[in-house]
């Protein structure tokens, strides 16, 4: 469904510096340097996958999305969704995506959300009878029905991001590019919408590129995640292999009675340490976690311990720093 | 078209939920031309006549350029204000949608407000039609028509080069308003009363003659030789257009190679 094949983009940026004497001297010359926001980039992906792009910031995410949209032509590489080149047939080729961009409205903000997507049905030409289907499935299991009428600038963060993602389907796109959705969100509209996306990937069969940086999203979604860096792919595989990947180490709370000094157990990882309690890191490759805790019985007097597997998020920092992005 | 008067109407129901704030601009856009029709009002008490035009002539000429300048403010606006849209990054949203970049930025903004200055021109324009003794056929009803939507495409023209421009500044430039304002102001009087290069830049560069000075010529009988050349002017006008459609579509590519 979607190929791309040694994608490279490079940007000229203008240095900045500091100071008034600099930034007048910017004013007449100017420094430019070649910035690779993609360089060589090649995946393909399946119909009907959700696929979490991760890298972190200025990895070349955005990019990305944005010559998959259309909306940027690439300096060297190839591309075909669908058949078709975005960059080429632009207006035929955007009919079949969506588009979210968490950090930007598509909606017009004086007047009721129902209008907003009655002109979206104009402008893609979207057939009366599968407006209405659209609709009122939208409705239903996004819940607007209370804020519909309502304008945009009165909605909530949540309900605006309900509204957001349910403008993007309207022309029942085949492909979504989420653009952190979640971002800003309380905890019950990130599972709402986390919910959704879910069901219209195995309900309307909607290929699903999302990318993010909560972890938590990934987690609950993506069954495939594409890591990049410096725009460079580096990994591309399930969750599940990076997690046994790194998920040897386990995240060992200790609460004890006061005890002045440090604790110190061979194999462990001092994370933090009061004299009340401590974190600790344990590679369970190196040692089990019952010697570090007959370790601790000697040392101190236990009054709580808690095992966790390491947090998804600290894989993901521990993958960037492996990889020096 | 259909599409663009959709466009029309949301906007028209935004600018509708701050009522006071479109009347009171509205009435502002209303006086504001009436001190520079003032001013021609008293140049022509003092002085009677500026080059064998008189005072009902030349309020002919302003009332069409300020016609045709509020109609593309109004109607033109998104190309006016499109700074803004490549700055917020708006304008990416525009390009995942399936139509022509020109009609969405121009769908991306009115300004309603700008019919309070409309409606002044149409007033001074009745006003001096009226004290003008011009002998109407069909044609010339016409060709005043032209003038005016000649003078909406002139502006407009100039507003998208302003605007493509914006893809390598990314600010607005005021610069361009020795353009559109100082074009209008130029334009509100006959052109021959200005020096030669002025009238020639302003006939062969940007056509604001064919809007006004030129066709009114034949409306009021003071044009020498062929009659159709000077009625047909104003298609000059619109031809303007073209170009600017054509940088346009150069500066949109641009942009889609350096995404800045």
């Amino acid at each position: 469904m979607i190929a791309v094949e040694g994608l490279s983009k490079s940007f000229k940026v203008a240095k900045r510096s500091t100071g008034l004497r600099q930034a007048t001297k910017a004013l007449f010359f100017r420094e430019h340097t070649t910035v690779n926001a993609l360089n060589d980039l090649s995946f393909s992906i399946n119909p009907g996958e959700i696929v979490g792009y991760i890298g972190p910031n200025g990895a070349g995410k955005s990019t990305t999305i944005k010559v998959m949209s259309g909306i940027l032509v690439p300096d060297r590489g190839t591309c075909t969704i669908m058949g078709y080149t975005p960059w080429k047939d632009r207006v035929a080729y955007v009919k079949n995506i969506g588009v979210v961009f968490g950090q930007r409205s598509q909606l017009w903000w004086d007047v009721p959300v129902i209008d907003s997507f009655e002109l979206l049905r104009d402008i893609y030409k979207v057939p009366d009878k599968e407006y209405k289907a659209n609709l009122d499935l939208l409705i239903e299991t996004l819940e607007l029905s209370t804020f519909i009428k309502l304008p945009v600038r009165q909605l909530s963060l949540g309900q605006r991001m309900r509204c957001e993602i349910a403008a993007s389907l309207l022309h029942s796109p085949k492909i979504l590019f989420l653009d952190e959705p979640t971002i800003g969100l309380d905890a019950v509209s990130k599972i709402a919408v986390r919910k959704f996306i879910k069901t219209i990937n195995l309900e309307k069969d909607v290929t699903i590129i999302l990318t993010t940086h909560d972890m938590f999203d990934i987690e609950a979604l993506a069954d495939r995640v594409l890591l990049i860096g410096k725009g460079k792919l580096l990994y591309d595989g399930r969750l599940n292999e990076l997690r046994s990947r790194f998920g040897s180490h386990k995240t060992i709370t200790v609460d004890y009675r006061v005890m002045e000094k440090p604790i110190a157990i061979s194999g462990a990882e001092l994370l933090s340490w009061t004299p009340e309690r401590c974190v600790m890191s344990v590679d369970t490759g190196k040692v089990t976690v019952s010697e570090v805790i007959t370790q601790l019985s000697n040392q101190v007097d236990l009054l709580d311990v808690a095992i966790e597997a390491r947090p998804i998020e600290e894989i993901i920092v521990q993958l960037y720093k492996e990889y020096q992005i | 078209m259909n599409l663009y008067f959709n466009y029309l109407l949301i906007l028209f129901k935004s600018q509708m939920q701050y009522r006071t704030s479109f009347w009171l601009l509205t009435a502002g856009q209303f006086l504001v031309p009436f001190s520079l029709f003032a001013g021609l009002y008293f140049l022509f008490e003092r002085f009677g006549q500026i080059r064998g035009w008189d005072f009902f002539e030349v309020a002919l000429c302003f009332a069409v350029i300020h016609m045709a300048f509020a109609v593309s403010e109004c109607f033109a606006r998104g190309f006016d204000t499109f700074s803004s849209l490549v700055r917020t990054g708006d304008f990416d949203r525009l390009l995942v949608r399936p139509r022509s970049t020109f009609l969405q930025v121009l769908g991306s903004k009115f300004e309603f407000t700008r019919f309070g200055r409309l409606f002044q021109s149409i007033i001074v324009l009745v006003w001096a039609l009226s004290s003008l003794s011009i002998e109407w056929s069909v044609i010339k009803v016409m060709t005043l028509f032209l003038m005016v939507v000649s003078g909406v495409f002139i502006f407009t023209g100039i507003f998208m080069l302003a605007a493509t421009l914006c893809f390598w500044t990314i600010q607005g430039l005021e610069v361009v308003n020795i353009f559109t304002d100082g074009g209008r102001e130029m334009a509100q009087y006959p052109l021959n009363i200005y020096q030669k290069w002025v009238t020639r830049f302003f006939t062969f560069v940007i056509p604001f003659g064919t809007v006004n000075y030129l066709p009114l010529m034949y409306l009021l009988g003071k044009s020498e030789g062929n009659e159709l050349l000077y009625m047909l002017t104003p298609a000059a006008g619109i031809v303007f257009i073209l170009p600017c459609l054509l940088v346009w579509n150069l500066g949109v590519r641009h942009y889609r190679s350096t995404g800045s």
